[in-house]
């Protein structure tokens, strides 16, 4: 009981942390609403030549982009949440001091990831959505049910976005130059998560290959639910595999790692 | 006179400062390499969309792939030149936040060249290579009857482009002394500018296209010019002769950015700390 009580304050120590930038939070709120407005327009158009492209309709085309500049930020699909400082704190070898508190190396990052994620999804999320929802028809859906299913699979979403992003962390041990993986981050999460195109909208094999992915699990089966396109348990059954397979990798790895710490004495 | 040596220091800094950060980065070369490698594929992937969504459809908005092609070369490419000579003033709001910014004004050098050539990223080259390559395809591709002024306004829109872009990022910097951790709002205005340009400006409605062409005048970029090399009418029924007029919008835009800075840097405070 006591741990969760810590895991608990961690979370809320880094929602308090994101929420003393508020000029930030602002811009970002800007700034989703600006890439909204300019992938909405496109979008438009792309539906005008092929309705039906993908299985949606302009309204369904329209949510996806406005739920992924919600998700865009809270999610981290580019990357930047818990793990640059993570894979800071391996590179300079602070994180020997983290191998030492009393806590779960994965856990902490977790908790410290969803305080995060949560205080990004109010702050930069719901802004730029509720934008979306006045100025352009949206498909939403009117029952509690299934709002209630999209937040299951949100919280499913974080789980496995945090997973991809703490094996990417990991890898700094091996690599030491955090840059590349940075990039490797960037490109899968901007192109595999959807964010370009939805991903039943990619050509045939390309499609198939990109939904089976874990990047699928962070955007495109949430807007799924939402939009009553797949049924909940199917998606939850999916985001949670990848959820357990990639935080189960995590623990491994872990381990592998922190056995090559070499504390250097001074 | 004053003003023109003040620019020659400015420039020589910048060379100096860049030229230092250059070497450093040329420490790890197979770190450099993948890193430039990197940012190629990573400016890519907004193209590879366009491709994707081209896999599906014969034009978006009435352009086929090869003008959209066109318009997203020329916007890629102007941008990226800006992005690697001014990118880093995106970083002049951490500096201000952590007090580093302070050192830089105590030097005896234009303090603006100092913020641009700040950790001068020259991985960055990949976007500039990627743009060049997607607009040679394009040159190439589309179906254009070239006159002598088309094939001149392909540098010019080039040239104006990465100066309107520079005022942009300049205005941004010094929009940080005011709200110091807003480097976002920066970027909607310079990676959003270059995204919205990189489609044609048939998809858009009036009132952006409006704002973007009489607020900040990125149509000028390209919208306008490439209008009028691939023979397009442009959306706002704008006389032809605006075409020509990127070089005159990209001077107004960085006489404004110029005083925007000076504003932005005597209002500054240090924090003290």
């Amino acid at each position: 009981m006591g741990s969760v009580r810590l895991y608990a304050a961690v979370a809320a120590g880094s929602f308090r942390r994101y929420a003393t930038y508020r000029v930030a939070t602002a811009a970002g709120v800007f700034t989703n609403t600006v890439f909204g407005l300019i992938l909405v327009y496109t979008y438009l158009a792309l539906w005008d030549e092929r309705p039906d492209l993908g299985g949606y309709d302009q309204a369904q085309a329209v949510t996806y982009v406005w739920l992924g500049q919600a998700l865009f930020a809270a999610l981290a699909i580019q990357g930047g949440g818990f793990e640059n400082e993570l894979m800071e704190r391996i590179r300079t070898g602070e994180i020997a001091v983290d191998l030492y508190r009393p806590a779960d190396l994965q856990l902490w990052w977790l908790a410290s990831d969803l305080g995060r994620m949560l205080f990004q999804l109010a702050g930069r999320g719901v802004i730029p959505f509720v934008f979306g929802a006045l100025f352009f028809p949206m498909a939403l859906p009117g029952d509690v049910g299934t709002w209630a299913a999209f937040l299951v699979t949100l919280l499913l979403a974080a789980l496995v976005s945090f997973g991809i992003r703490y094996l990417a962390a990991l890898s700094v041990f091996w690599l030491m130059d955090a840059r590349g993986v940075m990039q490797a981050l960037m490109v899968t999460g901007i192109f595999c998560s959807g964010m370009t195109l939805p991903l039943n909208a990619f050509p045939d094999a390309l499609g198939d290959v990109v939904q089976a992915l874990p990047w699928a699990a962070q955007l495109q089966v949430p807007a799924d639910v939402l939009m009553g396109e797949s049924a909940p348990l199917g998606a939850f059954a999916f985001q949670a595999a990848w959820a357990v397979a990639l935080l189960a990798a995590g623990r491994l790895l872990q381990s592998a790692a922190t056995r090559r710490v070499v504390v250097q004495g001074g | 006179m004053g003003e023109t040596s003040r620019l020659v220091d400015g420039v020589r800094a910048y060379l100096l400062i860049a030229g230092m950060w250059i070497r450093a980065g040329m420490t790890y070369r197979v770190s450099f390499v993948v890193t430039v490698l990197g940012n190629l594929l990573l400016s890519g992937l907004d193209f590879v969309g366009i491709l994707l969504m081209f896999s599906q459809v014969d034009s978006l908005g009435g352009w086929t792939l090869p003008e959209v092609a066109f318009l997203y070369g020329l916007s890629v490419t102007a941008f990226g030149i800006t992005d690697l000579l001014l990118g880093s003033s995106e970083g002049l709001g951490a500096r201000i936040r952590d007090g580093s910014f302070d050192t830089l004004l105590v030097r005896p050098v234009p303090v603006l060249a100092q913020v641009a050539a700040d950790q001068f990223p020259l991985r960055r080259f990949g976007r500039v290579i990627q743009g060049s390559l997607v607009l040679g395809w394009a040159l190439f591709a589309v179906d254009i009857d070239w006159s002598a002024p088309k094939v001149l306004l392909v540098p010019v829109m080039l040239v104006s482009g990465a100066v309107i872009f520079g005022a942009i990022f300049v205005a941004g910097a010094a929009f940080q002394f005011l709200a110091q951790d807003a480097a976002q709002v920066q970027n909607a205005f310079t990676y959003g500018g270059t995204t919205l340009l990189q489609y044609p400006p048939t998809l858009f409605g009036k009132d952006l296209v409006r704002g973007v062409t009489f607020m900040v005048p990125l149509a000028f970029v390209n919208w306008l010019p490439a209008s009028y090399v691939l023979g397009r009418p442009y959306p706002l029924d704008l006389p032809t002769w605006v075409t020509f007029l990127s070089p005159l919008a990209a001077g107004v835009c960085c006489a404004l950015a110029g005083v925007v800075w000076r504003v932005g840097l005597r209002s500054y405070r240090s924090t003290g700390s």
